[in-house]
């Protein structure tokens, strides 16, 4: 099989992922996603038309639960992990829409 | 009574017998950690002033005569469950400070039957990788050989309890990751049914595959942790809703007539001949005990590798786009812009297989090749399912080798992922169709342990624990320890 | 604004609903709005590790509640799956939502169009899925603040086919699924708190080509009036690039009220692979028959055929038959009066008066109104009895709004307000009317008709209102006719 990735898929990839694209890492990395892809490929050779696909091993359904306020928030608790926390608000550089 | 590697059997006795005193039993670990897990860096963290605590805590309810059945065992747990208050990282650098505001509910049902948790395992980063090499916190070492690998994912707890640094732990399995290390370090490790306990507090790798379970020396052990760790939780909606069976009751009854299933797709050319050797003769000596072997074929098993590296890293992609670095875990210094925040937090907070994988999983499910990529391996799931479904109208238990080598050199597939995935072909088809799963030491081969591993039907841990636990009856594999040096 | 000859519009709506349920849809805390930041979000809402979702079985059952209203197919079996965007306010990085098996399909809302007549805007699918929390922009220079009490509101997402025309026909669509909602009481319709939110897709073609244009999709738009502007402006965009013989390409966009146009979305430009695939950590939701035949069973009588029983069974004019089937509980609160009163003209007039503006003046809704609906009902049966005049009702209708009164009857009682219906009481009034004023009476008697209210007037207040003012006209002409 041809190599699924090359380097503008990558880019992509990247970008979809919120990870950094680093050109000097580059080709390590289409490689190593090629070798997987190649791997996976295998299984590009059995037939499942007329298979539905499986999404849960047990296919059991939903249980649903009770509209009632269950869960006390305690947001000091809840921030205490917070990079950049204040006045109650997780902050992150200024986001232009 | 020497207690580094008594089972937790023996340490229940011996605690209520007041041979040996909760508090007693806990620095006995605590020193030998302190004394080995240098070597061995089994332990991420290590809380021994919350464990002499809750060991006091313990004796105090020996003394009143209120103990409950884990009361005073000392266990380890593996650092991918959230205890409230305690560093939880996932073997990751994003998650190196996270203090967890909340606990693991299996956590804390072992808690609930009066466990003492140690510390907290190291692991492959959120669970991905079979050696152990993938952690933030550095390679754990096999206590039979400190140069080898000891499995992975939950490398640290396998070395944790083969080394005698506690008496049993809690793991968890995607793809082989409790069963594999179990087997290159002589432990009897158990996935149980997808379900069978809660996922709540465990941080995800890949939902509809990820499942908890004991690892432990015997299969009694286990089966009694399993008793204390499984149970349905209105908190995960995966979790099944079954009753929970008194696993370690019935574990003694005879398995005379047992139909024990020899898939013929577990004997391949990548099986070293030494471990087949082994299961070969682990097999001979169910026969001797009253069990018919029967030939079985699985026949999507080859096919299993492929779905699995499709949709465990697809799920991942999604499970892990929550490390962000805005409400908790890693921020990068001094951000840019959000998109700066995103990447540099992530790409320097990530290793490099969890990036990978990421990568891997964001490809299988984008547009153009989904249909290709996860819905082609969600229907090869289904298949490996039928098959197991099949194959149980025919016998009870399915048996075969863990993993295709015993524990190999530090580094030596570190730069072979291919090769490296290969180690959980025998584990992975279990795991896709939820089925429950084990591994319980049956020889050395090179003097290295090597694990069977027994399949069971859907919710049928019962059955197989007991099958484990015969096999124990008759063998001393699993009462072999490391080499004296430890 | 008119559309400019040779051009057609095509109009997709997409409008989100937040669903009034006590918690939110995939966890137990609190859906309650305005309170402090981040006080509502509890860890599950903020996407902690190893956290799981359960799901509110509240939401089925007004998603469901929705969907009949419309007409719509219920798929007993409904997933949820995974949408992937970074982005501050989603704290997984994804949104659940439901992508392949919605649990509401098809169905339809009637609009009323610019030339009066009726069209059907046929609704693609409703599903359910989970909101995003808020980015405050000016809390702190240079930086964005994330509040997360709104992320895990439950969401109805209602997407309509491109039916829509024009931006009136968008209002109208957008007016009737708001009334619809809120008359379900599955919405509370508070567009200021954001309860009600619309996407449209726009695009525009040639009067005679046959597939749809480009489209733009208009996010986040949070009234009617920018729902109307925001179309405006972007066909009156869309058709100057292509009369110039430009070219669109499809894209995300922003309204700006303020400056009167939409702009692209440059943050969201790169990122539009969603990626969805099904939710690992829920399974299939499968309602039984039994669960969506309740539901049918207790659906109220919807403001459609409210309206049309207004009209044919009580006579009501078209106005007032709609105005009285817009809010469920006015409608009820009619519907009661009609239970005391059978003239239902009346009782639509002093419920769409006196009582409506009581109400407005007052800021109440109907359900907290002090007139019961029985005592309302009782006192227009009194004025149709002729026991009390128009104008005497007034004063016991204050009374009974001031609750000084148990019911109408014993206010009028106790006051001795009834009205003075025996002829013999009156005549002798009308007699010394006529006698103290010859000169009206003979031109009222020469036909001057005017002079009938000086006389009426006169006799009303002699009798302090309490004289049928029919009756009173009556003898009055009877005397006059009188040789």
């Amino acid at each position: 099989m041809n190599n699924l990735v090359n380097e503008k898929t990558l880019v992509e990839l990247s970008t979809l992922a919120a990870l950094p694209f680093e050109p000097e890492k580059s080709k390590a990395t289409l490689d190593a996603l090629n070798e997987v892809l190649a791997l996976v490929g295998q299984m590009q050779s059995l037939d499942v038309s007329n298979v539905r696909p499986l999404a849960h091993p047990l296919e059991r359904h939903q249980s649903l639960r009770a509209d009632a306020v269950t869960e006390t928030v305690d947001p000091d608790a809840l921030s205490q992990n917070a990079p950049h926390y204040e006045a109650g608000l997780y902050f992150v550089p200024k986001v232009i829409e | 009574m020497n207690l580094d590697f008594a089972t937790l059997t023996d340490l229940q006795k011996a605690l209520r017998n007041r041979a040996v005193s909760a508090t007693e039993l806990t620095q006995h670990y605590l020193t030998r950690i302190d004394a080995l897990d240098p070597t061995l860096n089994s332990f991420i963290s290590v809380q021994a002033e919350a464990a002499l605590a809750a060991a006091g805590r313990a004796d105090e309810r020996f003394a009143q005569g209120d103990t409950r059945p884990l009361t005073g065992i000392p266990i380890a747990q593996k650092d991918i469950f959230c205890l409230q208050g305690q560093k939880t990282t996932a073997g990751s650098k994003m998650l190196s400070q996270f203090i967890a505001p909340y606990t693991a509910t299996c956590s804390e049902k072992l808690a609930h039957a009066g466990a003492i948790t140690l510390g907290k395992t190291n692991m492959d980063e959120f669970a991905m990788g079979s050696s152990n090499e993938n952690s933030y916190f550095g390679a754990v070492h096999n206590p039979w050989d400190p140069q080898l690998i000891p499995g992975g994912s939950s490398g640290g707890s396998a070395a944790a309890v083969a080394a005698g640094l506690c008496a049993a732990s809690t793991g968890t399995d995607t793809g082989g990751s409790i069963r594999q290390p179990a087997a290159m370090c002589g432990l009897t490790g158990l996935k149980p049914t997808y379900g069978r306990i809660s996922r709540w507090g465990m941080i995800a790798f890949a939902s509809s595959l990820d499942q908890a379970g004991p690892m432990a020396r015997t299969a009694q052990d286990a089966a009694i942790l399993l008793e204390h760790m499984a149970g349905h939780d209105p908190r995960d909606s995966t979790s099944l809703n079954e009753p929970v069976p008194r696993f370690s009751e019935g574990l003694d009854n005879s398995i005379r007539g047992l139909r024990i299933g020899v898939c013929r797709e577990f004997f391949t050319e990548g099986l070293d001949p030494a471990v087949e050797r082994s299961i070969r003769e682990a097999l001979a000596v169910y026969e001797s005990l009253g069990a018919t072997l029967v030939d079985i074929s699985l026949p999507h098993t080859p096919y299993s590798v492929s779905a699995y590296y499709v949709i465990a890293p697809a799920e991942c992609s999604a499970n892990l786009a929550r490390f962000d670095g805005i409400r908790y875990g890693y921020r990068c210094s001094d951000p840019e812009n959000l998109q700066d925040l995103y990447q540099r937090s992530r790409g320097e907070g990530f290793g490099e297989e969890v990036k990978k994988r990421i990568l891997v999983g964001t490809f299988a499910l984008s547009a153009g090749y989904f249909d290709a990529f996860y819905a082609r391996a969600q229907k090869i799931r289904r298949r490996i399912k039928e098959d197991f479904v099949n194959a149980f109208e025919h016998v009870d238990v399915i048996a075969g080798p863990t993993a295709p080598t015993p524990a190999f050199p530090l580094g030596e597939k570190a730069s072979n992922p291919v090769e490296m995935y290969l180690q959980d072909i025998y584990t992975i088809s279990a795991s896709l169709a939820g089925v429950p799963a084990m591994s319980i030491p049956a020889g050395l081969a090179n003097g290295l342990p090597v694990g069977l591993q027994l399949i069971g039907n859907y919710l049928q841990e019962g059955p197989l624990l007991q099958a484990a636990h015969q096999f124990q009856q008759a063998t001393h594999w699993h009462s072999l320890t490391p080499p004296e040096a430890l | 604004m008119s559309i400019p000859a040779g051009w057609q519009i095509d109009i997709g709506l997409e409008i989100h609903a937040q669903l009034n349920t006590q918690s939110k849809i995939f966890s137990g805390a609190s859906t309650r709005f305005g309170q402090s930041a981040n006080s509502q979000a509890c860890a599950i809402d903020l996407g902690m590790p190893g956290v799981l979702p359960s799901v509110n079985a509240e939401v089925f059952v007004k998603a469901v509640q929705f969907g009949l209203s419309i007409g719509a197919l219920i798929n007993q079996e409904s997933r949820f799956d995974r949408k992937n965007y970074f982005y501050p306010d989603l704290p997984k990085g994804y949104q659940i939502t439901q992508m392949d098996h919605p649990i509401v399909l098809g169905g339809k809302i009637t609009i009323e169009t610019l030339d009066g007549t009726e069209k059907m805007i046929r609704v693609t699918r409703a599903h359910l899925e989970e909101d995003a929390g808020k980015s405050i922009h000016d809390f702190k220079p240079g930086y964005t603040g994330i509040d997360l009490n709104r992320a895990g509101t439950p969401l109805l997402e209602i997407v309509s086919e491109p039916d829509i025309k024009n931006a009136a026909e968008a209002v109208a669509y957008a007016k009737a699924i708001h009334q619809l909602l809120t008359y379900l009481e599955v919405c509370d319709g508070n567009m200021a708190e954001g309860s009600l939110r619309f996407d449209a897709n726009i695009s525009v073609r040639r009067q005679d080509a046959e597939t749809l244009g480009t489209r733009s999709e208009i996010k986040n738009l949070n009234s009617f009036r920018f729902l109307e502007q925001a179309i405006h402006f972007e066909t009156e965009r869309q058709i100057s690039v292509l009369e110039a013989g430009g070219t669109l390409v499809q894209d995300t966009r922003l309204f700006d009220p303020d400056r009167h146009e939409t702009r692209s979305m440059r943050s969201k430009e790169t990122a539009t692979d969603y990626r969805y695939f099904p939710e690992p950590d829920l399974l299939p939701v499968m309602l039984t028959a039994e669960f969506i035949e309740n539901i049918q069973a207790q659906l109220p009588e919807l403001p459609g055929e409210r309206a049309q029983r207004y009209q044919t069974a009580h006579e009501l004019s078209a106005s007032d038959a709609a105005l009285l089937s817009q809010d469920r509980r006015l409608g009820d609160y009619f519907d009661q009066v009609l239970t005391s009163s059978s003239n239902a003209k009346s009782a639509a007039n002093w419920v769409r008066g006196d009582l409506l503006s009581k109400l407005n003046e007052h800021d109440l809704s109907i359900t907290a109104c002090p007139i019961s609906p029985k005592n309302l009902g009782e006192m227009i049966q009194l004025i149709d009895q002729g026991v009390i005049s128009g104008k005497i009702a007034k004063e016991v209708f204050a009374a009974l709004w001031s609750q000084q009164t148990e019911s109408a009857s014993d206010y009028v009682q106790k006051n001795q307000l009834e009205q003075v219906s025996d002829a013999s009481a009156i005549e002798p009034l009308i007699d010394a009317l006529i006698a103290e004023n010859p000169k009206q009476a003979a031109d009222l008697r020469a036909g001057k008709d005017k002079l009938m209210g000086f006389f009426v007037g006169k006799v009303m207040q002699a009798t302090q209102g309490k004289a049928n003012p029919k009756q009173v006209n009556d003898l009055i002409r009877k005397k006059l006719s009188e040789p």
